[in-house]
């Protein structure tokens, strides 16, 4: 049995300007134990299908999916409390921002054993033993003196380690990552990548790696699944996705890498992530493909057979094609 | 945090020079001679006019006459009064702690209702109890203090007869006042009933007075929480699974304390204002009724010594505050 099940995944948000869809139509698969990416610029709903999950969506979202089950627990009619025992404990989060996630009035000490307080049953001095071992096990040197330090004292890479610490605590069974690096240096992003592969590989839980940036994907992943405008438009196994990517936005993605880059410049995908005004007919992505045509523009197109990586288009690539 | 405190404190004196200032000009540019008005209506003869005001020292020029207030201040000196011939000194202490205790218990309503109501309504932004509560607040924070002071007293003194209308304590009780609070003289007097009548005295005044600041606290506890509940932090701590009551009561409410805390020091301020009135209406012997007594008398030494006292008290507060900044939110200590 999978580890978590999502079919068919809609969020529509109520907007001033009337409803919106964040995301359309996704499913996610991950079994125990996997490291699954998901990939898409920014605006494709890829943190918001992923607060669906955890219900940490404000309440002018409607959330809709026809499965949606975690470790055995469906999460679609999973009422507050429950849900709050499954959150911070089997399934927890990192975001993007690590300097403003932590909150700036508690030491780190206090929010890594708030965590072990709510969920487990352990006394001050375990708690605190706990928290030091997890310092460790993030790689934070001199835990003891850190646990009283406050977030404004700690660097961007110190403070994604310390809520790395914190999501771990209850040893969750999946840790979902979003753009965890985004907002790092280059050389931390390393460090921090690094440190999730390990943590990963040693504790055996599932992983879900958000991310804008292909490189990423190919240090960490197994398997990539892209999203664009709401919706997943490719599915495969890394190696797969890299050789032979089906989806014309998969290649043009994989084509604006700098070790890809055949010219000077960098190539761009041209154009923006449609939002709410700007939604095309047809497929979502024809107003930036250059192999669009009028049947993309006018028919939403259908989803290829898994050896075609599930892609959502009407002429996905194969390999016999020029894609760069 | 020393060096900070050093700073603050240098920060001070041109604030010192400038309030000794203000109250001495304060009185002086009201129309009304002071000698005149002491005199009453018998009025007085050229002459007797003439030695007062070498007496009083009007005859000298106003520079000399502030530096002889200002010196005395720095000598804890306030001068005396015209009408009581009582040093200012001992006359603002001696009825400082009515204004303080019915200031105190004004704050003190003020901040238990109005932190959890601007809590609350954040929380459920947009709803019934969000509105219902911020029109109150409008309505509390515009509403003529005076003619809602009348109000409470037909309904709840005159009518229902539950709150006496004027004075700290019923007449039948009296004892020495040992600490000047009414609240502990009468539990230490060990007279039956003298607590529970200082207690029924304080009630009235103490919601007359709170109203302005209660509905300031409770319009920016909303309106800082609703800025803090959209923060990053606030999201990790939902996700870590905690309650609705922890994350807005401790991770929300701690951050957006900041903002609150500031008005709760302007408030300090405008509770002294609003002391004044609040005073005379309920005939209560503090400093607000001494004040607007001695405005009518042109008690001039009392006017200013009063004014100044009142807004060194101000400033000590608006300290207070600086520095509770650091402990509620350590980021602030580094700067
Ligand atoms: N609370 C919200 N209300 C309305 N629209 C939202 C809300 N949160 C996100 N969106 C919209 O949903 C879309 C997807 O956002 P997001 O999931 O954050 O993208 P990604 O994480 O892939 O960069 C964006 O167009 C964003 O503007
Ligand atoms: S359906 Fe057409 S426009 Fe859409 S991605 Fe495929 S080729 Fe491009
Ligand atoms: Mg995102």
């Amino acid at each position: 049995m999978s580890l978590l099940t999502i079919k068919n995944l809609s969020v529509d948000f109520d907007t001033a300007g009337g409803m919106f869809r964040a995301v359309d139509g996704v499913d996610i698969n991950v079994d125990q134990g996997d490291i699954l990416a998901i990939v898409g610029e920014s605006g494709s709903g890829k943190s918001v299908s992923m607060l669906a999950m955890m219900g940490l969506l404000p309440w002018t979202a409607t959330i809709t999916a026809d499965e949606m089950s975690f470790d055995g627990i469906d999460l679609r009619d999973l009422g507050p409390m429950a849900r709050r025992k499954v959150i911070g404990r089997d399934m927890s989060m990192i975001f993007q921002e690590p300097m403003s996630s932590l909150n700036p009035c508690f030491t780190v000490g206090f929010q890594i054993k708030e965590s072990l307080k709510i969920h487990l049953d352990l006394d001050r001095a375990e708690r605190k033993k706990r928290a030091i071992e997890l310092m460790e096990l993030v790689g934070i040197p001199d835990p003891e003196r850190r646990l009283k330090a406050f977030p404004h004292q700690l660097s961007g890479g110190m403070s994604q380690r310390v809520m790395i610490a914190m999501a771990l605590a209850c040893k969750p069974r999946l840790l979902i990552a979003d753009e965890p690096t985004t907002a790092l240096d280059v050389t931390i992003q390393a460090q921090i990548l690094d440190l999730l592969a390990d943590l990963q590989k040693e504790t055996g839980m599932a992983l879900i790696l958000i991310t804008h940036d292909m490189g990423v994907v190919a240090e960490t992943a197994q398997r990539v699944q892209v999203q664009y405008a709401g919706q997943k438009v490719e599915e495969q196994e890394v190696r797969g996705l890299f050789s032979d990517p089906h989806h014309p936005y998969t290649a043009a993605l994989l084509a604006a890498l700098p070790e890809r880059a055949t010219e000077r410049h960098l190539p761009t995908i041209p154009g923006v992530v449609p939002g709410q005004y700007d939604r095309p007919q047809g497929c979502l992505f024809s107003p930036r493909c250059k192999f669009a045509d009028d049947k993309c523009r006018k028919t939403p197109p259908p989803v290829q057979p898994p050896d075609l990586g599930l892609a959502r288009c009407h002429y996905p690539i194969t390999r016999q094609e020029d894609v760069a | 945090m020393l060096r900070f405190l050093i700073s603050r404190l240098l920060t001070f004196i041109p604030t010192f020079i400038g309030v000794c200032i203000i109250s001495f000009a304060f009185i002086r540019v009201l129309p009304g001679d002071p000698i005149v008005v002491m005199a009453g209506e018998r009025g007085l003869s050229d002459e007797r006019y003439q030695e007062m005001v070498e007496q009083f020292g009007f005859d000298r020029p106003l520079i000399v006459q502030f530096w002889d207030f200002f010196t005395g201040v720095l000598q804890g000196d306030l001068g005396t009064s015209f009408v009581t011939k009582r040093p200012v000194f001992d006359e603002f202490f001696a009825l400082f702690p009515a204004t303080l205790e019915l200031s105190f218990c004004a704050i003190v309503i003020a901040i238990v209702l109005g932190l959890p109501a601007g809590v609350i309504a954040a929380v459920n932004r947009g709803k019934f109890f969000d509105r219902a509560l911020m029109s109150s607040a409008l309505v509390g924070y515009s509403m003529p203090i005076f003619w809602w002071a009348l109000l409470l007293i037909i309904i709840f003194s005159g009518n229902l007869g539950w709150t006496p209308v004027s004075g700290r304590i019923d007449l039948l009780y009296f004892f020495p006042p040992v600490t000047g609070f009414m609240l502990i003289d009468s539990l230490l007097s060990g007279q039956d009933g003298a607590f529970t009548s200082a207690v029924r005295h304080l009630i009235l005044p103490s919601i007359v007075l709170a109203t302005i600041p209660l509905a300031v606290i409770a319009r920016q506890t909303r309106s800082a929480m609703l800025e803090v509940l959209g923060e990053d932090y606030i999201r990790t701590a939902r996700s870590k699974g905690l309650a609705p009551p922890r994350v807005n009561g401790l991770h929300a409410l701690r951050n957006a304390m900041i903002p609150v805390i500031t008005v709760i020091g302007l408030s300090v301020g405008m509770l002294l204002a609003g002391a004044i009135l609040t005073e005379t209406i309920f005939s209560w012997p503090g400093i607000g009724k001494w004040m607007v007594d001695s405005i009518y008398r042109r008690d001039y030494p009392v006017v200013q010594g009063g004014l100044l006292m009142v807004a060194l008290m101000v400033m000590v507060v608006n300290l207070i505050v600086d520095l509770t900044y650091g402990l509620i939110n350590p980021k602030i200590r580094k700067r």
